[in-house]
């Protein structure tokens, strides 16, 4: 065996660099890692499949088909769900009422985000009287706890909207306008997060070349800045849904929320008081479904809070 | 520090006064301004018209919300239209305590409407909040200071779901199980409904044992938000290099935990009770729906159905006040502990 | 002669999601009284490490120390108890860290945190605990020490905050301090100043001194002994001027000759050592500093060499190879 000493120093494999990772692969790596987000993601793909593919097996009619003969029936092999108070089998309803549930969901959280990121993104570049005036309305808006504002906006613009015609369907109009309002009353806080982004952004370099090169304002903020801010807002939005989903059980389970034929796990609770004691399955099958939602949207957002960025805080 | 609760002072004012103007805004759109100010619904068109004089409705929006603020005793109104003002006005503002009469108890003061309800509501929420926050800190300090145990696993996962769940959700359930099943069982049972039972007459036991579930219901999901960020923010303030210190210096466990790690905790927790009250109130009017409590949640809930708008907005006055006034607390009674605000260098 | 402090063979590792990090792996070596032994070593080599071990102040789990005995007067600290512990720390071995801001606790003043040792361990009442306080503080040189006492630390300058931090080491006269790179986060100017501090202190009171740096600048000026880490390894030991003046194991020489020096010529490339520290997710074989050596034969990549004697005077290195003459041991 040769005892010269090698000059030239021999690199084993693992000390060998690895090719470093995209932004994109780095952060779907972080998101594996967490077992519970996997399993909320999944959790809400069944779900959407139990509402959306459910109406293939269940048609709507029979959803609404009421016989008061079996009302109140527990839950039997015809009626695994059982009946309600007018005969109408709640597991059928929980499947047209989940498309509905989740669809107020998703749509609130549009409206939502557009407002925040608007008043956020406005009031964070422009600062001055613009963002004082801005934010003072966010301020007021956030004093007065959400399902106030709901219970008031719902009672006093209730019935002034029409009911449509959607893929051919019925809906109440009572829908959009609760749409509108959740996201009405939900935009405030996604206002506040983009507000504080932007204005941490814009001081950065990248604003003061965009602007030297004379890109207009415009431009500027949605082009610009507004991508670099991407991380809280879609944990915001995610985590809205979930949100959302329960504001409209909530108005709803107190009767001012979506209104009758069309059913929505939250106005399916609605007079569950009243049977308590003799017909639990009533309440208990939409309010599971609500949970296991909100619950899965919660896990997802967890994990895609520390996916996207790993330096936040858990709360 | 004397600066610093000045100036919160004052930015509160301005937040009111945006907040009333809002709200203002709001009533003037929603129904009958004459029947909302005058506290009664009138048909006949020269009752109207009378009524409108001596109520200043007559008047541009701007002075109508003065008159809202502060009341038109101090004008003269013109009642008989013939172009001189000679009677006083009848209200004397918000700002003095008139809210109107509501309309569904007739002729009665909102405020005094209000009043009634109101501590019955305050009893629950501060109830609630004493559960909360005492089930919040223990559980929240113990599962941190257990990390990685089974205990601690378990408890994370019963909280995240527990954070998850409606208001009503808990409420039902809990009344399912209490009450219902526990009657079924032969065991004794809860009571489910308002504030203590006709037939036994109102006591000290009655209420409280009337409060249990309630309380529960209020306090469940708020508790297992508050365990999750106890929890989350002791792991923070424990791996803080000044707490190795502490460590390094021989301090006895207890010394570290409670006199180094908890004070520092307890600036973020205070925050998150201080802005809590809004989620509160709100967990109200659910619960009180449930279990038929009478207080302000059901009030509100009760008089915007049947369209009582003084009420109305007596209540979201009231509430929107509180909740500012709150947080003007909260921000004051933090700076106050974090000694690096408190003593600016 | 028994040493203050001797450690054996002792090991240090922590389970991680990723894998089981071997930070410390079978480290040898004493500090007697009175002197001061530096250990240096980059980033991650295990030097903080295995001082916390000592200490038993590693986060149980998820570190856990692998192995070894550490005896200080001749008592093995890694067998006692958590109480047992408290008495040591504090009392006998005292602690200083890198950062004083974040070191300090900022909503106690810093009159609590120093008399809080003093109270503890002497069983002081107050007022005698605030006299010994204000001595301690004029000791590392704070003006104004009675009025300060009741400060809160973000109203003290990073330089000031470490003497508070030396004064609250001091309460309560220890035999050991280890200092893990105090000076590292503060100016040139003021490192001075709290090296000075030291060596002041060190022969008044006679305290033996660990001071971790990564600095060999640092080191020249206040070290007795020199212990080079690498890796988790210490691959030298001997006294100050031996190391500088002949360092025998490669990693050292290539340390020292990779510091920029004022006589050497300016149109040299500063020269730097090839490749980077192992990752010690790996569980080590073999030499660890195998990769990067020029000196390096088939018999470092299977067997670890350990810390022999080489020569006079209590010189250690851990090397096959002698580097001077290349001939193997």
């Amino acid at each position: 065996m040769t005892t010269e000493a090698a000059h030239i120093p021999v690199l084993t494999p693992d000390e060998l660099e690895t090719p470093p990772l995209s932004l994109q692969e780095l952060t779907w790596r972080r998101f594996k890692r967490h077992k519970l987000a996997i399993f909320g993601t999944i959790v809400l793909v069944l779900l959407f499949f139990y509402s959306f593919g459910g109406a293939f097996f269940v048609s709507e009619d029979y959803a609404n088909f009421n016989d008061t003969t079996i009302s109140l029936n527990a839950p039997s092999q015809q009626h695994p769900f059982g009946t309600d108070a007018i005969g109408r089998d709640i597991l059928a309803r929980t499947i047209y009422g989940g498309q509905i549930s989740l669809l107020i969901g998703m749509t609130a959280v549009i409206v939502e985000t557009i407002l925040g990121i608007l008043v956020g993104a406005l009031a964070g570049y422009y600062g001055g009287v613009v963002d004082n005036i801005l934010m003072r309305i966010t301020e007021a808006m956030l004093n007065i706890p959400e399902i106030f504002l709901l219970i008031v906006m719902a009672k006093f613009f209730g019935g002034k909207i029409p009911d449509i015609s959607f893929f051919g369907r019925i809906l109440s109009g009572s829908v959009v306008l609760i749409v509108l309002i959740i996201g009405g009353t939900a935009w405030m806080y996604l206002a506040r997060i983009v507000r504080a982004e932007f204005l941490s952004l814009k001081e950065r370099d990248f604003v003061l070349a965009a602007r030297a090169t004379g890109t207009r304002n415009i431009e500027i903020i949605f082009m610009h800045i507004l991508p670099n801010c991407l991380a809280p807002i879609i944990v915001t939005a995610t985590l809205g849904v979930a949100n959302a989903i329960l504001s409209e059980a909530y108005i709803s389970f107190l009767g001012l929320g979506v209104q009758p034929p069309t059913a929505t796990w939250g106005n399916m609770l609605d007079s569950a008081n009243n049977y308590l004691e003799s017909a639990p399955w009533l309440w208990f099958y939409p309010a599971l479904l609500i949970l296991l939602t909100v619950l899965s949207i919660n896990f997802l957002g967890d994990g895609l809070r520390d996916a996207l960025d790993p330096h936040s805080r858990t709360v | 520090m004397g600066r610093y609760i000045l100036r919160r002072f004052l930015q509160g004012i301005p937040l009111l006064f945006i907040i009333s103007i809002v709200l203002f805004v709001l009533m003037m759109n929603m129904g009958d301004p004459i029947a909302t100010m005058g506290g009664r619904t009138l048909t006949r068109p020269a009752d109207r018209l009378r009524l409108t004089r001596q109520l200043g409705l007559d008047k541009p929006i701007y002075i109508q919300y003065i008159y809202w603020l502060v009341g038109n005793d101090w004008a003269k109104v013109d009642l008989d239209g013939d172009g001189i003002a000679e009677s006083t006005g009848t209200r004397h503002g918000i700002l003095r305590g008139d809210f109107g009469t509501s309309l569904v108890n007739r002729g009665v003061p909102v405020i005094q409407v209000i009043a009634e309800r109101l501590p019955n509501t305050l009893l629950l929420m501060v109830a609630s909040e004493i559960v909360v926050i005492v089930g919040a800190l223990l559980v929240g300090i113990y599962s941190a200071l257990r990390q990685y145990s089974a205990f601690d696993h378990f408890i994370t996962a019963i909280l995240f779901i527990g954070y998850s769940m409606p208001i009503f959700f808990v409420g039902l359930l809990s009344m399912y199980i209490f009450s219902v099943l526990f009657k079924r069982w032969g065991l004794p049972y809860l009571p489910t409904v308002g504030m203590f039972d006709p037939t036994v007459g109102e006591s000290v036991g009655q209420v409280l044992l009337h409060m249990i579930l309630p309380v529960l219901t209020m306090s469940f999901v708020s508790f297992a938000a508050y365990s999750r960020y106890i929890r989350s923010t002791m792991l923070e303030v424990m791996s803080q290099d000044y707490i190795r210190t502490a460590r390094s210096k021989g301090l006895p466990r207890v010394s570290v935990l409670f006199i180094h790690a908890l004070k520092n905790a307890s600036l973020p927790i205070v925050t998150i009770v201080g802005l809590d009250l809004p989620f509160l109130l709100g967990g109200a009017v659910v619960t009180e729906r449930i279990f038929a409590w009478p207080g302000t949640g059901r009030l509100f809930l009760d008089h915007v159905t049947r369209s009582d708008l003084p009420v109305v907005m007596g209540i979201l006055m009231l509430i929107a006040f509180a909740v500012v006034v709150f947080q003007i607390i909260t921000d004051i009674v933090y700076a106050w502990l974090d000694p690096r605000i408190r003593f600016e260098a | 002669m028994t040493s203050l402090l001797d450690v054996k063979d002792l090991k240090t590792r922590f389970l991680t999601p990723e894998g089981t990090v071997y930070a410390v792996n079978g480290i040898s070596f004493h500090v007697d009284e009175g002197e001061t032994l530096a250990v240096v070593g980059e980033s991650g080599c295990g030097k903080s490490v295995s001082m916390l071990s000592v200490l038993q102040l590693i986060l149980v789990p998820p570190g856990e120390i692998a192995g070894g005995v550490v005896l200080y007067r001749g008592q093995d600290l890694l067998k006692k108890s958590e109480r047992e512990m408290e008495a040591i720390r504090g009392q006998e071995i005292a602690m200083i860290f890198q950062d004083p801001m974040t070191s300090l606790n900022p909503v106690l003043t810093i009159g609590k945190q120093i008399t809080e040792s003093l109270r503890v361990h002497m069983g002081m009442d107050q007022k005698s605990a605030n006299k010994r306080a204000v001595e301690l503080l004029e000791m590392v040189g704070i003006s104004d020490p009675s009025h300060r006492l009741g400060d809160y630390p973000h109203l003290f300058s990073g330089g000031m905050r470490q003497r508070v931090m030396i004064a609250m080491a001091l309460t309560c006269n220890p035999s050991l301090l280890i200092a893990d790179e105090p000076t590292t986060a503060l100016d040139v100017t003021i490192q001075a100043q709290i090296i000075e501090l030291v060596i002041r202190i060190r022969q008044q009171v006679g305290m033996a001194v660990i001071w971790i740096t990564h600095d060999l600048g640092v080191v020249a000026g206040i070290a007795d002994r020199v212990m080079v880490m690498y890796a988790g390894f210490i691959v030298e030991e001997a006294n100050v001027n031996a190391l500088y003046e002949n360092p025998r194991h490669p990693y050292t020489s290539s340390l020292l000759e990779a510091l920029p020096r004022v006589d050497r010529r300016r149109d040299r490339r500063l020269k730097s050592i090839p490749g980077a520290p192992p990752s010690l997710l790996v569980e080590p074989h073999g030499c660890p500093f195998a990769v990067r050596c020029e000196f390096v034969i088939e018999r470092c990549r299977t067997e670890n060499p350990f810390l022999t004697a080489v020569g006079e005077n209590h010189h250690n290195i851990a090397c096959w190879v002698d580097i001077k003459t290349g001939a193997q041991r």
